[in-house]
């Protein structure tokens, strides 16, 4: 193993983590659904799209960022509220899965509005930060990548933050154990909902700045929901921890595998690999790694 | 019988048959003969493979209750295995191509198909997109797949059985009708079989069905491999029948969920929900783009077709799940009953 | 006869079923104490010994010794909580006990194996109903003879004759039960569409259709009317008489179990606390301070 390049190899694992940091941040805006109405959102991807193309529409007609931040915010929760009360709603108490498929319906709608109502064309996306190399103790890591991994992780911790000290956040905890007991005790569903789709908006839009930014913001932006399913498969749906450490471990993994054993298969296994790794693990435990197991009754 | 009676209503004066001979009667005689060849390119020759997938998709996520996001990834295990098949083996009739081309879609839909022993719900339609992802990668990286043409793209062989050739839209319409028949009457016949029973007991009541002695884990497998091989020849419908080129990109997600949607739409556990689907899927985007360029001319070019088609499409899925659950079956039925009625009391 | 019923003396005067009580006396008619116990082990048709159960600490079940002899309608009772129905899915295998064992007919179990439970004779209910909704009635009852279904799906596709012959005896079994259980005019219904009580009663057409030796019913007549309750009552001991098959009962209603039992095992808290016939049990002051003081509270408050 003398040949081996260590330096490579923490420049690749690092980098991956950056990268992983990313995932965890489309997987938590899932995560925040799932745990309050039991619903895999499919539509997170089309949502994180729809985000990022008005928000560079926006700038791109002279709106300053932070207006442009605000309006796109605004408009997001606008959309999360119309979702909860239009789709969801009427679909209480169906199984899951349809819940699953309605989602998925709903993402080919906000998919196709997004791209009719801004066009198709791929708009770049600046946030001003230079994507150059930057030399850590001789591990290249990209500039860009920290500031990523610095603002996804913010957005982590103030989402915690939120939950754990505010009221609402207190009433989202309470859905999330037992939604009847919630109801029983007099929290009020509707607001609790609107808050968690206006949280999940929120990290739809930084996601799909970061996001976008990054590989421009085109369509297939919505695609990085592809990303994150393997990363909720293996943190478990239910879980913001799992969805972090999922998405490191993913991040990870793809990268290392990408460098080291892709060439082995000619290249370009991280379209599958991610999620073969999540199979792999839930085969072993398949509640995934901080999820909940439940006992079966009948 | 449930399934039979819900399945196929018997109207008040003929038996239950009579309809479907009927109805074959006209695809066989009437269609060829007065059908023009846009009808037979752009409608029915999609409509015949793609209501094909959806049936298989039927069997696995109707009847069987497990979700599967990957079925476009069956479809081209069936094509290239067709065309590699047909290629490499010599004077192997086209039948012979096909049933392989199904064996081989059936063996991979098992092995996609292990981790329904443990995985339920998302987890499991979550990893069937495992397959998808994989079976697409792996045909575009291999070469030998499609047998190291550059483009990727490959004709697809002409078809014949026994010496009688299908030749021209009609040809090839007549071919995917006949197969598209026989294994629909298999299919069916399924449904109504203690297996198809068993598929229907695992769905409902997982826990319930193992107690009573339903070889649970052998059903779900069995639900997967007889999906996957009807899967697989939809896509040798596909490509050789209706596209007559053999390429991966065809296949990708959004076919795979083009797939879910004619079950969704035509409506689950039924056969005839398959065919309902697909014809709306099939004909909903050309009355859309006539739609759109006599409302708005110019303006509706092909960008802003492709867009408002999405939406119409995501639109409709949410609808029918609210509104219709049990699909365009469900609706149609009620419709007759009700025309039924009408005409009773007239 | 005489000297099978003074052979059981010591563990309570059974009543048993006419036809139960040849078969017993067929078998064994010695009087000394060994022999009794001998004839108790051959006649047990399923023994519980020292299970205990807990789901991540929470204590379900504690060293619990049960036995249920052939032929006879065996009821656990108890208290909402009391381990009643985690006592019932480790019968069935759906949980595995910490401790203990299972023992059916000669076989002995750590965890009974769910999908051969069929096989091993025993057939079971569910609280909550686990119908299949989307079968008819007949289907659901035919659906019970899955376990003897040898013939494969291509033969089953090509109406091959065993197929043939195995859904022909299957719906013939299914259609005598039903009416056996006087169903057979909702036959051709969607099961999910009936009425509560009457799902249920499907429930039991479907175990009984198995010909189980064993049948273990989980709270049969749960939300049910009086009516509803005494007709299952009904059937259930009809069943026991004409299949001769041994029940196993979970009921909250104390009422019904008593006159319906043979034998009643009491839990509370995961505990055994009493044992014993019907006259016994209701002599127990154990049993009038946990449960019967209880399920009287219960039914001035009901609902809560």
């Amino acid at each position: 193993m003398s040949d081996f390049d260590w330096l490579f190899f923490i420049e690749v694992l690092v980098g991956g983590l950056l990268s992983g940091v990313m995932y965890s941040l489309v997987a938590i805006g899932f995560v925040l659904i799932y745990k309050t109405s039991g619903v895999l959102n499919f539509a997170q991807g089309a949502m994180l799209l729809f985000a990022a193309l008005t928000f560079v529409s926006l700038t791109e007609r002279g709106v300053p960022f932070a207006l442009a931040f605000a309006i796109t915010f605004a408009i997001m929760v606008v959309i999360g509220i119309a979702i909860e009360r239009t789709v969801l709603r009427p679909l209480t108490n169906k199984p899951p899965i349809t819940l699953f498929m309605a989602t998925l319906g709903l993402s080919y709608v906000i998919e196709g509005a997004a791209q009719l109502i801004w066009g198709t064309q791929v708009h770049g996306l600046d946030l001003g930060i230079e994507d150059l190399p930057f030399d850590v103790g001789g591990v290249f890591i990209s500039q860009f990548d920290i500031f990523a991994a610095v603002v996804a992780a913010g957005m982590v911790a103030a989402l915690s933050a939120f939950f754990r000290y505010t009221r609402i956040g207190l009433g989202f905890r309470a859905v999330a154990d037992d939604q009847f007991a919630a109801l029983a005790i007099g929290l009020r569903l509707p607001w609790i909902w609107a808050t968690v789709w206006a949280a999940a908006g929120l990290v739809a839009l930084v996601a799909g700045l970061l996001w976008g930014a990054r590989v421009g913001v085109q369509f297939s932006l919505s695609l990085i929901v592809l990303k994150a399913l393997p990363v909720l498969v293996l943190g478990g749906f239910d879980s913001i921890l799992g969805a972090i450490v999922g998405g490191l471990l993913i991040g990870a993994t793809e990268k290392l595998a990408e460098v080291y054993i892709g060439e082995y298969f000619g290249g370009g296994i991280e379209g599958w690999f991610a999620y073969v790794v999540a199979l792999a693990f839930l085969l072993v435990r398949p509640s995934g790694l901080f999820g909940q197991k439940l006992v079966e009754r009948v | 019988m449930s399934v039979l009676t819900a399945d196929l209503p018997v109207s008040r004066s003929l038996p239950g048959w009579a309809g479907t001979a009927a109805l074959l009667a006209v695809a066989y005689v009437a269609v060829p003969i007065f059908g023009t060849s846009y009808l037979f390119e752009a409608i029915l020759l999609p409509f015949l493979a793609l209501s094909l997938a959806g049936l298989g998709l039927n069997i696995l996520t109707g009847y069987a209750g497990q979700v599967s996001l990957g079925s476009a990834a069956f479809m081209a295990v069936g094509a290239f295995a067709a065309f590699n098949f047909n290629l490499r083996v010599e004077s192997l009739p086209l039948i012979a191509s096909i049933a392989l081309a199904g064996f081989a879609a059936a063996a991979i839909g098992l092995v996609f198909g292990l981790p329904s022993l443990r995985l339920k719900g998302f987890y499991l339609a979550v990893s069937t997109l495992a397959a998808q992802f994989f079976v697409q990668w792996a045909l575009t990286k291999f070469s030998w797949f499609s047998n190291d043409s550059a483009s990727g793209v490959i004709d697809a062989p002409p078809l014949s059985i026994a010496g009688v050739a299908f030749e021209g839209p009609v040809g090839r319409y007549l071919f995917s009708l006949t197969v598209v028949t026989v294994l629909t009457f298999l299919a069916y016949r399924l449904v109504i079989s203690q297996t198809g029973r068993n598929f229907i007991a695992v769905r409902d009541n997982e826990t319930a069905a193992r107690i009573i002695g339903v070889p649970v884990l052998k059903t779900k497998l069995l639900a997967f491999a007889i999906s996957s091989f009807i899967i697989g020849v939809a896509g040798v419908l596909w490509a050789f029948a209706y596209l007559r080129t053999v390429e991966p990109a065809g296949f990708n997600l959004d076919r795979s969920f083009q797939i879910l949607f004619i079950v969704i739409i035509g409506g689950l556990a039924s056969i005839r929900g398959a065919f309902f689907g697909a014809a709306l899927i099939v004909v909903f985007p050309l009355v859309l783009s006539r739609l759109g360029s006599f409302l708005l001319g110019d303006i509706f070019d092909s960008g802003v077709l492709d867009m408002s088609q999405r939406i119409v499409l995501g639109t409709l899925i949410i609808l029918f799940l609210i509104l219709e659950p049990d699909g365009l079956v469900a609706l149609w039925d009620r419709v007759r009953k009700r025309i039924g009625t009408g005409l009773r009391r007239s | 006869m005489q000297a099978m019923n003074y052979a059981f003396g010591g563990l309570g005067s059974v009543p048993f079923p006419p036809d139960v009580q040849e078969h017993l006396a067929g078998l064994d008619a010695r009087t000394d104490d060994g022999g009794a116990r001998h004839a108790e082990a051959r006649d047990s048709a399923l023994s519980l010994s020292s299970i205990s159960l807990s789901f991540g600490g929470v204590v379900a079940l504690t060293d619990i010794d049960i036995s249920v002899r052939k032929g006879e309608i065996r009821a656990i009772i108890g208290p909402n909580g009391a381990g009643k129905s985690s006592l019932i899915n480790v019968i069935s295998g759906v949980y595995r006990p910490d401790r203990g064992h299972v023992r059916i007919g000669k076989n002995r179990y750590q965890q009974v194996p769910t999908q051969k439970l069929a096989r091993l004779g025993i057939a079971r209910t569910f609280q909550n109903l686990a119908l299949f909704k989307g079968l008819s009635v007949l289907d659901n009852v035919v659906a019970g003879r899955a376990y003897t279904v040898r013939s494969t799906f291509l033969g089953q596709i090509a109406g091959l004759g065993r197929a043939r012959r195995e859904e022909a005896d299957a719906r013939d079994r299914a259609g005598r039960i039903l009416d056996f259980l006087h169903l057979g005019h909702v036959s051709g219904r969607l099961a999910g569409t009936l009425p509560y009580g009457l799902q249920k009663r499907v429930e039991l057409a479907r175990a009984l259709v198995a010909e189980p030796d064993i049948l273990l019913l989980d709270e049969p007549m749960a939300g049910m009317t009086a009516t509803e309750k005494n007709e299952m009552a009904g059937f259930v001991r009809a069943a026991r008489d004409q299949y001769g098959t041994t029940v196993v009962l979970i009921e909250h209603d104390i009422g019904v179990v008593m006159g319906l039992s043979d034998r009643i095992a009491v839990l509370d808290y995961g505990r055994k606390i009493a044992d014993g016939t019907p006259e016994e049990i209701r002599a127990d002051q154990r049993v009038i301070d946990a449960y019967l003081g209880v399920a009287s509270e219960n039914e001035d408050g009901e609902g809560i």
